[in-house]
């Protein structure tokens, strides 16, 4: 069986960071595989600019913020292979995968990097009523189409959901001559970006309807319409606001769900908030010598953040092929618990000893909150109180702890995370 | 005294932001609790602009079509006048980052170039 050091599952923006990396610090033996037939991920149909402002402060539309990374790829002679599907990965680390010039095949890694990012939620998901005609598409099925198969789904549309790949599609479809009729939000606030809101709707006269959702779709080979009805606070359709909009096409956008069916098989321990592995300081799972970053282990907002948290997950996993036991940790395990207002932290613990001298926190919280605090209590005493004006689940959040300020607190048993208001 | 409403996209409190306009000039911005509300908010009463992005056919490539952008910032009026300038434009592969797709689209002054490489199909 081909040895390798470390493994990296998956070519998007987080694997190729986390390759580049982990190559960086000192291994040869890395390899990367990717299921599409080249690497960027889903970055290759993001064509729209806004990519890259905080690590290369220009603006780039994906597959050029992409290509910066792969151009590092190929300037580090990092080994990958394209159309390779990984089937398997042993809680020993035999990762089994299969592409056409190989078949079925093994490779023993001694880490492994998981980075096969995320998934959209489905109309199966939402138990929306009526027929199941054609042309009903999550938005990022119909941004593949457009952006890279050079088809249009079709000419009258209606998006439920304003998570920003929606927003981005309702303008997209406009260019390409297609008529949005509206964007339909069952929440009271936007999942996407202001951003978005602005440049994609409000520029081209798109209306966003908030507390609305689809109730009934019409047709039977192909769509129709679909009935709107606005929604009241639990999120159930108030009788007689019920409106058809005719439309041949509708799009999804309703959420991005990691995609663990491999990581779940290897036994890797999951968080039920973010579906994503639950990670230590070192994005380490439960799994030694297995590692998470990227949108399978929590959805980011900014590939910039995914980027940057897949060289740390690639920087440990060189630093664990190098040092082996030396880099276990002797200290506690300290928990980083998410309470009031803060729906989950990554990493969800700590060892202290092992930390950097810096560590981030990311965290999302459950609902929009104004002119409030960021808390952070070292078992029962608030040590950090950060004021921030808003605060909206649409945005990732970030925390930053020091291993010195950590360090005075040597009896800490648990690090508690919440929102407090004035 | 005309008066434009707009929302704040510097940040995510998306301030509701108030232009008193006399005779195309700015006389004042209300609504906005920074001082970046109140630069976004007379560039974009002047003289809005987007970089606009979309796709253009490739012949003999590894894919079938190839993404684009204007090189810099169009003003927001001459959006669709690009989009149309893009219909029916055909590359033939290679295709590279930065190569120039349309030159001065719409009299911007402004190109259209490639944002991904596109290499020859295999033979």
């Amino acid at each position: 069986m081909k040895e390798y050091d470390i493994v990296i599952i998956g070519g998007g923006p987080a694997g190729l960071a986390a390759a580049v990396s982990a190559k960086k610090n000192g291994i040869e033996r890395v390899l990367l595989l990717e299921r599409d037939k080249e690497l960027g991920g889903i970055l290759n149909q993001c064509i729209h600019n806004g990519f890259g402002l905080h690590t290369f402060k220009e603006e780039l539309t994906g597959p050029e913020y992409a290509e910066k990374f792969i151009q590092q790829v190929y300037e580090e002679n990092i080994e990958y292979k394209l159309n390779t599907m990984v089937m398997n990965i042993s809680p020993k680390k035999v990762v089994t995968a299969m592409n056409h010039e190989e078949g079925l095949f093994e490779m023993q890694a001694k880490a492994v990097v998981l980075a096969m990012g995320c998934r959209e939620r489905a109309r199966g998901a939402l138990n929306i009523p009526g027929y199941r005609p054609a042309g009903i598409f999550s938005a990022g099925t119909a941004q593949r189409l457009v952006n890279m198969e050079g088809y249009l789904p079709g000419r009258e549309v209606v998006i439920l959901g304003s998570g920003d790949i929606g927003l981005i599609m309702a303008r997209r479809m406009t260019f390409e001559g297609a008529k949005v009729k509206v964007v339909a939000e069952r929440m009271p606030y936007s999942g996407g970006l202001k951003r978005n809101i602005v440049q994609c709707l409000d520029d081209y006269g798109i209306p966003l309807k908030l507390s609305h959702t689809v109730v009934d779709i019409k047709g039977k080979k192909r769509l129709e319409g679909v009935v709107l009805a606005e929604v009241d606070e639990k999120g159930n359709p108030i009788p007689l606001t019920e409106e058809f909009y005719s439309c041949d096409t509708l799009l999804l956008s309703v959420g991005l769900i990691p995609e663990n069916e491999i990581s779940n098989a290897m036994g890797v321990e999951m968080n039920p908030v973010t579906m994503g592995p639950e990670v230590n300081e070192i994005l380490e799972t439960n799994i030694e010598g297995v590692f998470a970053c990227g949108n399978v282990l929590h959805v980011h907002d900014l590939v910039d953040f995914v980027s940057q948290e897949a060289a740390t997950a690639g920087k440990n996993a060189a630093l664990y092929v190098k040092m082996g036991n030396a880099r276990k940790s002797t200290g506690e395990k300290i928990p980083l618990n998410a309470k009031e207002g803060i729906r989950y932290t990554v990493p969800g613990s700590i060892h202290v000893d092992r930390m950097d001298e810096n560590l981030m926190v990311r965290f999302r919280v459950d609902g929009i909150y104004k002119n409030c605090y960021i808390s952070a209590y070292f078992n029962n005493e608030r040590v950090i109180h950060k004021k921030r004006s808003i605060l909206a689940p649409g945005e990732m959040e970030e925390l930053k702890l020091t291993k010195e300020q950590l360090l005075h607190y040597p009896n800490l048993k648990t690090i508690t995370v919440k929102v407090e208001e004035v | 005294m005309e008066e434009r409403n707009l929302i704040c996209i510097c940040c995510p409190i998306g301030c509701s932001l108030t232009v008193l306009m006399k005779e195309n000039t700015v006389e004042k911005v209300t609504g906005n609790t920074c001082k970046r509300g109140d630069v976004y908010a007379r560039n974009e009463v002047t003289n809005p602009m987007r970089i606009v992005t979309s796709t253009v056919k490739v012949i003999g490539g590894r894919g079938d079509v190839v993404s684009v952008k204007t090189k810099e910032d169009i003003p927001k009026g001459k959006i669709f006048e690009c989009v149309r300038a893009l219909k029916g434009v055909e590359v033939n592969a290679p295709v590279h980052i930065g190569d120039i797709i349309i030159t001065n689209v719409a009299n911007t002054g402004v190109d259209i170039v490639a944002t991904k490489n596109v290499e020859c199909k295999e033979a």
